[in-house]
Protein backbone atom coordinates (compact mmCIF):
# COMPACT_ATOMS: atom_id res chain seq x y z
CA UNK A 1 0.00 0.00 0.00
CA UNK A 2 1.14 3.42 -1.04
CA UNK A 3 1.44 5.50 1.95
CA UNK A 4 -0.18 8.57 0.52
CA UNK A 5 -3.19 9.63 1.93
CA UNK A 6 -5.08 9.51 -1.48
CA UNK A 7 -4.71 5.99 -2.24
CA UNK A 8 -2.52 3.78 -3.66
CA UNK A 9 -1.71 4.42 -8.03
CA UNK A 10 -2.17 1.16 -8.79
CA UNK A 11 -6.14 1.83 -9.91
CA UNK A 12 -5.29 4.79 -12.25
CA UNK A 13 -2.49 2.37 -13.65
CA UNK A 14 -4.75 -0.10 -14.23
CA UNK A 15 -7.43 2.08 -15.97
CA UNK A 16 -5.08 4.01 -18.37
CA UNK A 17 -3.64 0.71 -19.36
CA UNK A 18 -6.90 -0.82 -19.59
CA UNK A 19 -7.88 2.04 -21.72
CA UNK A 20 -4.73 1.76 -23.99
CA UNK A 21 -5.60 -2.16 -24.43
CA UNK A 22 -8.71 -0.99 -26.22
CA UNK A 23 -11.20 -1.72 -23.16
CA UNK A 24 -14.30 0.37 -23.84
CA UNK A 25 -17.07 -1.42 -21.47
CA UNK A 26 -17.09 -2.78 -18.22
CA UNK A 27 -19.35 -4.53 -15.84
CA UNK A 28 -18.75 -4.52 -11.78
CA UNK A 29 -20.07 -6.01 -8.66
CA UNK A 30 -19.77 -3.12 -5.90
CA UNK A 31 -16.56 -3.67 -4.33
CA UNK A 32 -13.98 -2.10 -1.90
CA UNK A 33 -10.75 -3.71 -3.66
CA UNK A 34 -11.97 -2.49 -6.77
CA UNK A 35 -13.69 0.89 -5.62
CA UNK A 36 -11.24 3.26 -7.33
CA UNK A 37 -10.86 1.64 -10.49
CA UNK A 38 -15.21 1.14 -10.56
CA UNK A 39 -15.21 4.89 -9.73
CA UNK A 40 -12.37 6.21 -12.41
CA UNK A 41 -14.53 3.80 -15.10
CA UNK A 42 -17.93 5.57 -14.54
CA UNK A 43 -16.37 9.14 -14.38
CA UNK A 44 -15.15 7.95 -18.03
CA UNK A 45 -17.32 9.16 -20.59
CA UNK A 46 -15.75 6.55 -23.50
CA UNK A 47 -16.20 3.47 -21.07
CA UNK A 48 -19.61 1.85 -20.99
CA UNK A 49 -19.64 0.49 -16.85
CA UNK A 50 -22.87 -1.62 -15.95
CA UNK A 51 -23.68 -2.00 -12.26
CA UNK A 52 -24.65 -5.83 -11.58
CA UNK A 53 -26.67 -7.89 -9.40
CA UNK A 54 -24.66 -10.89 -9.56
CA UNK A 55 -21.64 -11.69 -11.52
CA UNK A 56 -22.17 -13.93 -13.80
CA UNK A 57 -24.53 -11.61 -15.52
CA UNK A 58 -21.38 -9.66 -16.49
CA UNK A 59 -19.97 -13.11 -18.34
CA UNK A 60 -22.63 -13.09 -20.38
CA UNK A 61 -22.44 -9.40 -21.07
CA UNK A 62 -18.68 -9.76 -22.31
CA UNK A 63 -19.82 -12.15 -24.68
CA UNK A 64 -21.78 -9.62 -25.83
CA UNK A 65 -20.24 -6.98 -25.78
CA UNK A 66 -17.38 -8.63 -27.73
CA UNK A 67 -19.89 -9.83 -30.45
CA UNK A 68 -20.73 -6.56 -30.94
CA UNK A 69 -16.92 -5.00 -31.07
CA UNK A 70 -16.19 -4.12 -27.72
CA UNK A 71 -13.68 -5.34 -25.30
CA UNK A 72 -14.89 -5.41 -21.90
CA UNK A 73 -13.28 -6.24 -18.74
CA UNK A 74 -15.35 -7.56 -15.38
CA UNK A 75 -14.34 -6.49 -11.93
CA UNK A 76 -15.64 -8.67 -9.00
CA UNK A 77 -14.42 -9.96 -5.56
CA UNK A 78 -13.41 -14.02 -5.22
CA UNK A 79 -16.72 -14.91 -3.68
CA UNK A 80 -18.47 -13.68 -7.09
CA UNK A 81 -16.24 -16.81 -8.92
CA UNK A 82 -18.29 -19.23 -7.74
CA UNK A 83 -21.66 -17.74 -9.10
CA UNK A 84 -19.68 -17.48 -12.21
CA UNK A 85 -19.17 -20.89 -13.29
CA UNK A 86 -21.87 -21.88 -15.46
CA UNK A 87 -22.08 -19.17 -17.04
CA UNK A 88 -18.75 -19.40 -17.71
CA UNK A 89 -19.43 -22.04 -20.21
CA UNK A 90 -20.11 -19.39 -22.80
CA UNK A 91 -16.26 -17.96 -23.50
CA UNK A 92 -14.82 -21.28 -22.99
CA UNK A 93 -16.87 -23.19 -25.42
CA UNK A 94 -17.11 -19.60 -27.62
CA UNK A 95 -13.55 -19.18 -27.10
CA UNK A 96 -14.50 -15.59 -26.55
CA UNK A 97 -11.93 -13.25 -24.58
CA UNK A 98 -12.77 -12.72 -21.17
CA UNK A 99 -10.66 -10.59 -18.76
CA UNK A 100 -11.74 -10.55 -14.76
CA UNK A 101 -10.26 -8.62 -12.48
CA UNK A 102 -10.83 -10.62 -9.02
CA UNK A 103 -10.22 -8.96 -5.50
CA UNK A 104 -9.13 -12.10 -3.25
CA UNK A 105 -10.97 -12.14 0.47
CA UNK A 106 -10.40 -15.07 2.77
CA UNK A 107 -6.49 -15.68 2.18
CA UNK A 108 -4.77 -12.97 4.15
CA UNK A 109 -5.51 -11.21 7.56
CA UNK A 110 -9.28 -12.26 6.79
CA UNK A 111 -11.42 -11.60 9.68
CA UNK A 112 -14.11 -13.41 7.85
CA UNK A 113 -14.40 -17.15 7.79
CA UNK A 114 -17.41 -17.40 6.15
CA UNK A 115 -14.80 -15.26 2.86
CA UNK A 116 -12.59 -18.49 3.27
CA UNK A 117 -13.91 -21.27 1.69
CA UNK A 118 -14.77 -19.55 -1.32
CA UNK A 119 -11.28 -17.82 -1.50
CA UNK A 120 -9.79 -21.85 -1.73
CA UNK A 121 -11.97 -22.19 -4.14
CA UNK A 122 -11.68 -19.44 -6.68
CA UNK A 123 -8.51 -20.43 -8.23
CA UNK A 124 -9.43 -24.27 -8.52
CA UNK A 125 -12.67 -23.56 -10.03
CA UNK A 126 -11.40 -21.30 -12.57
CA UNK A 127 -8.85 -23.61 -13.66
CA UNK A 128 -11.12 -26.28 -14.09
CA UNK A 129 -13.77 -24.53 -16.28
CA UNK A 130 -10.88 -23.28 -18.73
CA UNK A 131 -9.75 -19.87 -17.53
CA UNK A 132 -6.30 -19.11 -16.93
CA UNK A 133 -5.38 -17.81 -13.84
CA UNK A 134 -2.53 -15.15 -12.71
CA UNK A 135 -1.34 -13.70 -8.92
CA UNK A 136 -0.51 -10.48 -8.41
CA UNK A 137 1.17 -9.88 -4.82
CA UNK A 138 2.53 -6.47 -5.38
CA UNK A 139 1.27 -3.06 -7.41
CA UNK A 140 4.23 -3.69 -9.61
CA UNK A 141 3.27 -7.85 -10.04
CA UNK A 142 -0.83 -5.99 -10.62
CA UNK A 143 0.12 -3.47 -13.59
CA UNK A 144 2.56 -6.22 -15.36
CA UNK A 145 0.06 -8.95 -15.12
CA UNK A 146 -2.95 -7.11 -15.88
CA UNK A 147 -1.44 -5.84 -18.87
CA UNK A 148 -0.18 -9.17 -20.09
CA UNK A 149 -3.69 -10.39 -19.71
CA UNK A 150 -5.59 -8.10 -21.63
CA UNK A 151 -3.13 -9.18 -24.49
CA UNK A 152 -3.55 -12.55 -23.83
CA UNK A 153 -7.85 -12.41 -23.60
CA UNK A 154 -8.21 -9.92 -26.02
CA UNK A 155 -5.18 -10.89 -28.84
CA UNK A 156 -5.96 -14.47 -28.75
CA UNK A 157 -9.38 -15.21 -27.69
CA UNK A 158 -8.57 -16.26 -23.91
CA UNK A 159 -10.39 -16.25 -20.82
CA UNK A 160 -8.23 -14.49 -17.94
CA UNK A 161 -8.62 -14.19 -14.24
CA UNK A 162 -6.04 -11.88 -12.62
CA UNK A 163 -6.40 -12.79 -8.80
CA UNK A 164 -5.40 -9.16 -6.60
CA UNK A 165 -3.57 -10.57 -3.49
CA UNK A 166 -5.55 -9.59 -0.23
CA UNK A 167 -2.47 -8.71 0.65
CA UNK A 168 -1.44 -6.23 -2.05
CA UNK A 169 -5.42 -4.81 -1.31
CA UNK A 170 -4.50 -4.60 2.62
CA UNK A 171 -6.61 -5.53 5.74
CA UNK A 172 -9.95 -4.39 5.59
CA UNK A 173 -10.63 -1.97 8.40
CA UNK A 174 -14.26 -2.06 9.38
CA UNK B 1 -54.85 -26.76 -22.43
CA UNK B 2 -55.85 -23.52 -23.69
CA UNK B 3 -56.33 -23.09 -27.50
CA UNK B 4 -57.08 -19.58 -27.26
CA UNK B 5 -53.00 -19.00 -26.38
CA UNK B 6 -50.55 -18.11 -29.32
CA UNK B 7 -48.57 -20.50 -31.61
CA UNK B 8 -45.30 -19.75 -30.78
CA UNK B 9 -43.80 -20.71 -34.44
CA UNK B 10 -46.30 -18.68 -35.64
CA UNK B 11 -46.17 -15.89 -33.20
CA UNK B 12 -42.13 -15.51 -33.79
CA UNK B 13 -42.96 -15.72 -37.51
CA UNK B 14 -45.05 -12.51 -36.98
CA UNK B 15 -42.77 -11.18 -34.46
CA UNK B 16 -39.79 -11.47 -37.12
CA UNK B 17 -41.57 -10.41 -40.47
CA UNK B 18 -39.30 -8.22 -42.43
CA UNK B 19 -36.69 -8.42 -39.73
CA UNK B 20 -34.40 -5.57 -41.18
CA UNK B 21 -31.59 -5.22 -39.70
CA UNK B 22 -32.46 -6.58 -36.32
CA UNK B 23 -29.68 -8.50 -34.67
CA UNK B 24 -31.19 -11.35 -32.58
CA UNK B 25 -30.36 -13.29 -29.59
CA UNK B 26 -31.89 -16.56 -28.46
CA UNK B 27 -31.85 -18.20 -25.32
CA UNK B 28 -31.32 -22.04 -24.96
CA UNK B 29 -34.22 -24.57 -25.68
CA UNK B 30 -37.39 -23.88 -27.77
CA UNK B 31 -36.89 -19.98 -27.91
CA UNK B 32 -33.76 -20.73 -30.63
CA UNK B 33 -35.44 -23.39 -32.56
CA UNK B 34 -38.66 -21.25 -33.41
CA UNK B 35 -36.46 -18.19 -34.81
CA UNK B 36 -34.05 -21.32 -36.61
CA UNK B 37 -36.92 -22.81 -37.68
CA UNK B 38 -37.85 -19.25 -39.93
CA UNK B 39 -34.38 -19.67 -41.54
CA UNK B 40 -31.11 -19.10 -40.21
CA UNK B 41 -29.07 -15.88 -40.13
CA UNK B 42 -25.62 -14.55 -39.36
CA UNK B 43 -27.78 -11.97 -37.28
CA UNK B 44 -28.38 -14.84 -35.04
CA UNK B 45 -26.60 -15.77 -32.25
CA UNK B 46 -28.59 -18.92 -30.48
CA UNK B 47 -27.06 -19.89 -27.25
CA UNK B 48 -27.20 -24.05 -26.43
CA UNK B 49 -26.35 -23.06 -22.56
CA UNK B 50 -24.94 -20.15 -20.30
CA UNK B 51 -29.05 -20.35 -19.04
CA UNK B 52 -30.18 -17.06 -17.91
CA UNK B 53 -27.91 -15.01 -19.67
CA UNK B 54 -29.68 -14.91 -22.98
CA UNK B 55 -31.06 -10.73 -21.67
CA UNK B 56 -27.94 -9.96 -20.68
CA UNK B 57 -25.55 -11.12 -23.68
CA UNK B 58 -28.10 -8.79 -25.61
CA UNK B 59 -27.23 -6.08 -23.42
CA UNK B 60 -23.84 -6.62 -24.38
CA UNK B 61 -25.05 -6.37 -28.47
CA UNK B 62 -26.95 -3.44 -27.32
CA UNK B 63 -24.05 -1.17 -25.56
CA UNK B 64 -21.81 -2.37 -28.18
CA UNK B 65 -24.09 -1.42 -31.42
CA UNK B 66 -26.22 1.38 -30.20
CA UNK B 67 -26.92 2.20 -33.82
CA UNK B 68 -28.77 -1.44 -34.36
CA UNK B 69 -31.92 -2.63 -32.24
CA UNK B 70 -31.21 -6.27 -30.50
CA UNK B 71 -33.95 -8.68 -30.11
CA UNK B 72 -33.90 -10.95 -27.22
CA UNK B 73 -36.14 -14.43 -27.80
CA UNK B 74 -36.18 -16.51 -24.56
CA UNK B 75 -38.73 -18.64 -22.63
CA UNK B 76 -39.69 -18.24 -19.24
CA UNK B 77 -37.89 -20.98 -17.21
CA UNK B 78 -34.50 -19.00 -19.06
CA UNK B 79 -35.32 -15.36 -18.19
CA UNK B 80 -36.74 -16.99 -14.39
CA UNK B 81 -32.99 -17.79 -13.94
CA UNK B 82 -31.59 -14.27 -14.90
CA UNK B 83 -34.27 -12.53 -12.59
CA UNK B 84 -31.41 -10.19 -11.33
CA UNK B 85 -30.42 -9.28 -15.01
CA UNK B 86 -33.84 -7.24 -15.07
CA UNK B 87 -32.22 -5.00 -12.89
CA UNK B 88 -28.89 -4.66 -14.54
CA UNK B 89 -30.57 -4.19 -18.11
CA UNK B 90 -33.24 -1.50 -16.62
CA UNK B 91 -30.48 1.05 -14.89
CA UNK B 92 -28.32 0.50 -18.18
CA UNK B 93 -31.35 1.65 -20.19
CA UNK B 94 -30.28 0.51 -23.33
CA UNK B 95 -33.33 2.27 -25.38
CA UNK B 96 -32.03 -0.39 -28.20
CA UNK B 97 -33.18 -3.76 -26.62
CA UNK B 98 -36.09 -5.87 -26.74
CA UNK B 99 -36.41 -9.06 -24.28
CA UNK B 100 -39.47 -11.14 -25.78
CA UNK B 101 -40.25 -14.30 -23.24
CA UNK B 102 -42.05 -16.89 -25.54
CA UNK B 103 -44.04 -17.69 -21.99
CA UNK B 104 -45.30 -21.41 -21.97
CA UNK B 105 -45.72 -21.78 -18.27
CA UNK B 106 -43.17 -24.53 -18.20
CA UNK B 107 -39.70 -25.85 -18.61
CA UNK B 108 -40.51 -27.86 -22.20
CA UNK B 109 -37.00 -28.90 -22.20
CA UNK B 110 -37.06 -31.60 -19.40
CA UNK B 111 -40.52 -32.20 -19.87
CA UNK B 112 -43.04 -29.74 -19.62
CA UNK B 113 -42.62 -29.20 -15.81
CA UNK B 114 -44.70 -25.89 -14.59
CA UNK B 115 -42.97 -23.07 -13.96
CA UNK B 116 -43.21 -20.22 -11.76
CA UNK B 117 -45.07 -18.08 -14.27
CA UNK B 118 -47.79 -20.25 -14.26
CA UNK B 119 -48.29 -19.63 -10.45
CA UNK B 120 -48.25 -16.07 -10.50
CA UNK B 121 -45.21 -14.53 -11.38
CA UNK B 122 -45.07 -11.95 -13.60
CA UNK B 123 -42.13 -11.08 -16.08
CA UNK B 124 -43.64 -8.11 -17.63
CA UNK B 125 -44.59 -6.22 -14.18
CA UNK B 126 -40.76 -7.38 -13.05
CA UNK B 127 -39.66 -5.92 -16.02
CA UNK B 128 -41.46 -3.02 -15.10
CA UNK B 129 -40.80 -2.71 -11.67
CA UNK B 130 -36.96 -2.92 -12.78
CA UNK B 131 -37.63 0.20 -14.70
CA UNK B 132 -37.89 -0.96 -18.41
CA UNK B 133 -39.45 1.88 -20.39
CA UNK B 134 -42.55 -0.42 -22.06
CA UNK B 135 -43.68 -4.25 -21.29
CA UNK B 136 -45.96 -5.82 -22.98
CA UNK B 137 -48.29 -9.05 -23.06
CA UNK B 138 -49.72 -10.58 -26.24
CA UNK B 139 -52.38 -13.67 -25.81
CA UNK B 140 -53.54 -13.27 -29.93
CA UNK B 141 -51.66 -12.13 -33.13
CA UNK B 142 -52.95 -9.01 -33.36
CA UNK B 143 -51.03 -7.94 -29.99
CA UNK B 144 -47.89 -9.58 -31.80
CA UNK B 145 -48.34 -7.36 -34.63
CA UNK B 146 -48.79 -4.30 -32.00
CA UNK B 147 -44.74 -5.59 -30.82
CA UNK B 148 -43.39 -6.08 -34.22
CA UNK B 149 -44.35 -2.45 -35.05
CA UNK B 150 -43.04 -1.79 -31.92
CA UNK B 151 -39.93 -3.30 -32.43
CA UNK B 152 -39.17 -1.05 -35.52
CA UNK B 153 -39.06 2.02 -33.15
CA UNK B 154 -37.36 3.25 -30.27
CA UNK B 155 -38.02 4.13 -27.07
CA UNK B 156 -36.05 6.12 -24.01
CA UNK B 157 -35.16 2.33 -22.59
CA UNK B 158 -35.45 -1.63 -22.55
CA UNK B 159 -38.55 -2.67 -23.36
CA UNK B 160 -39.75 -6.80 -22.47
CA UNK B 161 -42.49 -8.31 -23.98
CA UNK B 162 -44.13 -11.44 -22.98
CA UNK B 163 -45.96 -13.61 -25.37
CA UNK B 164 -48.31 -16.18 -23.85
CA UNK B 165 -47.95 -19.50 -25.91
CA UNK B 166 -48.97 -22.93 -25.84
CA UNK B 167 -47.53 -25.45 -24.22
CA UNK B 168 -46.53 -27.92 -26.87
CA UNK B 169 -42.60 -28.87 -28.00
CA UNK B 170 -43.06 -28.95 -31.46
CA UNK B 171 -41.04 -30.64 -34.03
CA UNK B 172 -37.11 -28.92 -33.36
CA UNK B 173 -35.49 -27.02 -35.90
CA UNK B 174 -31.71 -27.34 -34.57
CA UNK B 175 -29.66 -23.89 -35.09
CA UNK B 176 -25.74 -24.83 -35.45
CA UNK B 177 -24.24 -25.77 -31.97
CA UNK B 178 -20.54 -24.45 -32.69
CA UNK B 179 -20.33 -21.23 -30.95
CA UNK B 180 -17.11 -20.22 -32.28
CA UNK B 181 -18.84 -20.65 -35.70
CA UNK B 182 -21.57 -18.24 -34.22
CA UNK B 183 -19.35 -15.84 -33.12
CA UNK B 184 -17.20 -15.62 -36.03
CA UNK B 185 -20.56 -14.99 -38.57
CA UNK B 186 -22.06 -12.66 -36.44
CA UNK B 187 -18.82 -10.56 -35.94
CA UNK B 188 -17.94 -10.95 -39.81
CA UNK B 189 -21.77 -9.61 -40.61
CA UNK B 190 -20.93 -6.67 -38.59
CA UNK B 191 -18.02 -6.31 -40.37
CA UNK B 192 -15.27 -7.13 -37.16
CA UNK B 193 -12.34 -9.48 -37.16
CA UNK B 194 -13.14 -12.96 -36.64
CA UNK B 195 -9.61 -13.91 -35.67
Amino acid sequence: MSTDTTGPAWPAELHRLLKAAGVGHMSYVPDAGHSSLIELFEADPDVVSNMLTTEEEGVAIAAGAWLGGQRSVLLMQSSGVGNCINMLSLPAIGRFPLLMLVTMRGEWAEFNPWQVPMSRATKPALQAIGVRTYCADTPEELVETVEAGAALAYEADQEVAVLMSQRLLGRKRW
Amino acid sequence: MDENLLDRREAVAVLLRDRGDLLVACGLGSPSYDVHSLGDSDANFYLWGAMGGAALLGLGIAQARPDRTVLVVTGDGEQLMGLGGLATIGVARPSNLVVVVLDNERFGETGLQGSHTGRGVDLAAVASGCGFAETRTARDLAGVEAMRAALHSRTEGPRLFVLKVRPVNLPRSLPPRDAVHLKNRFRAHLGLPVS
